[in-house]
């Protein structure tokens, strides 16, 4: 072919193109994430001395049945805390969500706003406030004594509801988003078909409404519950002994006990947890969906 | 196709929609006749969908009443109504096949699975798409996916289906196709079709009658041939169509005509059944005659009894194929539009030819300004 090598050239640069732009984030990702990732489940074969943190490869697998073992007690707890505070944030963030949806108006930016606000503040200082909150003398409990709704001696700051509480609290916006995008991009004709079709209100939203966004409330749950299942921040403020997260004894592990194989293990068993809960999305909605929500 | 209801006349009594400042359905008033093919027809924002989404109860009249037959339907929500719709864009169920689209309105009226299914197969194969029943809609074409929004709302057999510019998605030929095959499956069903669409050609071809409306008021009412050959107003002159409009003085009449004198001394004659109902001995009225209406003569020939002619000169002559289009000025500096069939005449008429535009007194019309029919449809 005739001039092949200039087209050849331009060819050539055109199909570069997208891999170069591509190739910053590919960068962070592959240093910033993937190598710590190995270096991670590297680390949980190897075996670490608790006096300097130095630590030297054996291969020693035992690692992960040991440690699960010693925590799986912190593991279920975790498990169930998220559970109880993603159940509550899906009761709680859908109405949200859906009220701000179909009757938001022109207002809806304004509403999301609102509902993210409070979480321009950071993380700890957020969880810290509700540790203010709850606190014996705090403004809660101390107005509810004097109206006599509760007892001198009850309380609420480390107990297993205020870890539950602050769980939901810090991830209902994870909650609320994904439900929010899921219903904002129903066809509202479809609600005039539906009700064409003899659908009453309320059959419209359990025949139409609730099954087309099915995959928003999935990825709710994962955006919820995996952060949740993982957090040791609500545990520590809030929480007390006995309802230790095994966010907590990760750090703790890390930390303070300076055994990084330990620690290692068991945030590679907690990952696997999460993945399986993903492997399940994919399985049941269908990985085409997963990525519009998330 | 099994059995329907006894199909009923639907009726709007002085149905009024307003919305906050505008005022979309204006006194409206029509009986749709049971079985018949009625077409909604008029420019965007006339109010043809309004009126389609009170008749589905998607919209509550501002005032006025809906009757279906007997029974007034006026504050019903649509799942309380006898109506089904097709809607612009389908509005298919995305996460159900296209057998449980389809059957999704008997289902919820409490029709039996097997008795559904079997009326969902009957159905598809009434459009068209026998076998397709388990595919989803997203897998269909755009023509396909129409039938499928068709059989949905024509399987619960109500006693009116609206179509809501069913065609406008579909391309050119596709449509031609579609027209066809939606006259076969009314006439097959024997239910009422309103049909809503601006586009003239699509509502003249399939209708049994026509409503033309114009910012919310009904502007003409009838058979295709007579909205098209007496139209009552300016508006649907113009619209339905094209027509050459005058303005003038509408005279008296004598022995079943009038003359109507135009501006500029002329005076045309014209039938008194082409005179739009309403108008008096000297109201103001436009005279007018339909492009294809008009014969070119040269200019010397003599008169001919029975018809009006006006002299002009050929201004522009375009060919385009089946026939030559002309603008013809006349002496008071008016452009009339010709539309000639080519039939082979060597005598065609070149710009800058003098010519006499002669056509029938039996075409000629007389209609009123726009806006003022007051009286409700039959």
């Amino acid at each position: 072919m005739s001039g092949s090598g200039t087209s050849g050239v331009t060819r050539l640069r055109r199909r570069a193109v997208p891999y170069l732009l591509a190739l910053p984030a590919a960068v962070w990702l592959v240093g910033l994430f993937l190598v710590p990732l190995l270096v991670m489940l590297v680390k949980s074969l190897e075996t670490c001395s608790p006096m300097t943190g130095a630590c030297t490869m054996s291969w020693h697998w035992g690692e992960f049945g040991s440690q699960l073992s010693m925590f799986h007690k912190q593991m279920l707890t975790s498990l169930k805390f998220a559970g109880i505070a993603t159940a509550i944030d899906l009761l709680l963030a859908f109405p949200i969500a859906y009220w701000i949806a179909f009757y938001g108006g022109r207002r809806k930016n304004f509403f999301l706003l609102m509902l993210l606000v409070p979480f321009f503040v950071s993380f700890v200082i957020r969880t810290v406030i509700w540790e203010f909150l709850l606190s014996n003398d705090g403004i809660v409990l101390t107005t509810l004594r004097n109206v006599h709704v509760v007892s001198t001696d009850f309380h609420i700051l480390g107990t297993s509801t205020a870890v539950i509480a602050g769980l939901a609290y810090n991830f209902l916006p994870f909650t609320a988003l994904p439900i929010y995008v899921a219903l904002e991009r129903i066809d509202r004709r479809l609600l005039d078909a539906s009700q064409d079709l003899y659908a009453s209100r309320i059959t419209t939203f359990t025949r139409v409404i609730l099954p087309l966004c099915i995959p928003g409330i999935f990825a709710a749950f994962l955006l919820t519950f995996i952060p949740a299942f993982g957090d040791y921040v609500n545990q520590q403020v809030l929480g007390g002994i006995g309802n230790t997260m095994i966010g907590t004894v990760i750090q703790n592990t890390f930390l303070i006990n300076l055994d990084y194989a330990g620690g290692s293990a068991l945030s590679a068993i907690l990952m696997v947890i999460s993945l399986v809960g993903i492997l399940l999305y994919g399985r049941l909605i269908g990985s085409a969906t997963i990525g519009e929500f998330l | 196709m099994g059995e329907s209801p006894a199909p009923v006349n639907v009726r709007l009594v002085n149905v009024t929609k307003q919305f906050a400042e505008v005022r979309a359905v204006d006194n409206l008033s029509l009986d749709i006749r049971a079985g018949e093919f009625l077409s909604l027809l008029g420019p965007s924002g006339c109010g043809k969908t309004t009126t389609l989404r009170m008749l589905g109860g998607f919209e509550e009249p501002s005032t006025g009443s809906i009757f279906f037959g007997e029974k007034d339907v006026t504050g019903l929500p649509p799942y309380r109504r006898d109506v089904n719709t097709v809607f612009q864009s389908y509005a298919l169920f995305p996460h159900l096949s296209v057998g449980d689209n389809i059957a999704f309105g008997l289902r919820r009226q409490g029709v039996s699975k097997a008795d559904a299914a079997q009326r969902v197969g009957e159905m598809l194969e009434l459009v068209d798409l026998a076998g397709l029943s388990a595919r989803r809609p997203a897998a269909l074409s755009g023509g396909q996916q129409q039938r499928v929004a068709l059989a949905r709302a024509l399987v619960n057999r109500p006693t009116l289906l609206l179509l809501d510019e069913p065609m406008s998605a579909l391309d050119a030929k596709l449509r031609k196709h579609m027209q066809i095959e939606l006259k076969r499956i009314q006439s097959q069903v024997g239910i009422t079709f309103l049909y809503v669409t601006h586009d003239q050609e699509e509502a003249l071809t399939m209708s049994d009658r026509i409503v033309v409306m114009n910012q919310g008021r009904i502007e003409g009412l009838g058979t295709p041939r007579e909205v098209y050959e007496r139209p009552q107003t300016d508006f649907v002159a113009s619209f339905l169509g094209a027509s050459n409009l005058l303005p003038g003085i509408l005279g008296s009449a004598t022995q079943g005509y009038y003359d109507v004198e135009v501006t500029g001394g002329h005076r045309l004659r014209v039938a008194a059944a082409n005179v739009a109902e309403g108008l008096t001995a000297s109201s103001a009225v436009q005279v007018g005659v339909r492009p294809e209406k008009i014969h070119l003569v040269p200019s010397a020939r003599a008169e001919e009894a029975g018809t009006n002619c006006l002299r002009g000169v050929v201004r522009v002559a375009t060919f385009s194929g089946v026939g030559n289009q002309y603008l013809i000025l006349s002496p008071d500096g008016r452009d009339f539009t010709v539309y000639a069939q080519n039939i082979g005449d060597a005598l065609a008429p070149r710009t800058g030819d003098e010519v006499e535009m002669r056509w029938p007194v039996e075409h000629t019309f007389v209609v009123r300004p726009s806006g003022t029919m007051t009286n409700e449809g039959e």
